[in-house]
């Protein structure tokens, strides 16, 4: 890890490092995307340049027209949606696993970035910090 | 009577769905539940498997995960939404269930 990537922020000079929380499970199944959804929002109090990587079945947490009330779940699809509002924009898809499972850019929930798996494997290694969910 | 065989798993992650279709007997029942509803979704392989094994077995899906899973109104024709009370008919009209964990 290069010190050159570290820089002062603003969470009272604290260290801020690049987090990248890559997000490959379907929501619902198991609890690994409620829990990355945990996990955001800490790294957000503690001001970390954070990015969201969506690959293979991670890209449904974001599929639009989630609805839980039959099911009687929690539907954390909104909250996807709310994290413009502690400043992380950097929501990444993986082109493959979208195009695999017949989804487009316009069937998410949140405005993301499309990348191929090269993209994104150049994007996971400019990471400080890799958190697997 | 014939089997209900359910699969729980999404396709992309487990190869439960497609054991099942090879392991389901014509005449047999397959209903999808949890993630296994990934698997009716329009525009994948596995859409296009079952497309093929519905020629020969009756594919059911639990509506209230297809709903969660924001699926609704995109799965293949032919798959028949059941709701809780649905599955249990489903139940009694078989054999016997056999589950694809």
């Amino acid at each position: 890890m290069a010190d050159d990537t570290m820089e002062e922020g603003s969470n009272g000079g604290g260290v801020v490092k690049k987090f990248m929380l890559v997000n490959r499970k379907a929501p619902y199944g198991t609890i690994y995307a409620l829990e990355s959804l945990e996990v955001v929002l800490i790294a957000a109090a503690f001001e970390q340049d954070v990015s969201l990587a969506f690959i293979d079945d991670g890209v449904y947490e974001i599929v639009k027209g989630q609805d839980t009330k039959s099911a009687e779940m929690k539907n954390f699809s909104p909250t996807y949606r709310a994290l413009e509002g502690y400043d992380i924009e950097k929501l990444y898809v993986e082109k493959e696993s979208m195009e695999t499972r017949g989804l487009t850019e316009k069937d998410f929930v949140v405005p993301v970035q499309v990348l191929s798996a090269k993209e994104m494997a150049d994007l996971m290694e400019s990471q400080d910090v890799v958190l697997s969910f | 009577m014939s089997m209900l065989h359910t699969v729980n798993k999404s396709p992309f992650e487990r190869n439960a769905f497609d054991s099942c279709l090879v392991h389901a007997k014509k005449g047999s029942a397959i209903l999808l539940i949890e993630d296994g509803v990934y698997a009716a979704a329009k525009g994948t392989a596995a859409a296009r498997k079952l497309e093929a094994a519905m020629k020969e077995v009756s594919v059911y899906a639990l509506q209230p995960d297809v709903d969660t899973r924001g699926m609704q109104g995109r799965l293949v024709d032919g798959v028949k939404l059941v709701d809780y009370g649905g599955f249990v008919n489903l139940v009694t009209q078989h054999q016997g269930v056999q589950s694809w964990l």
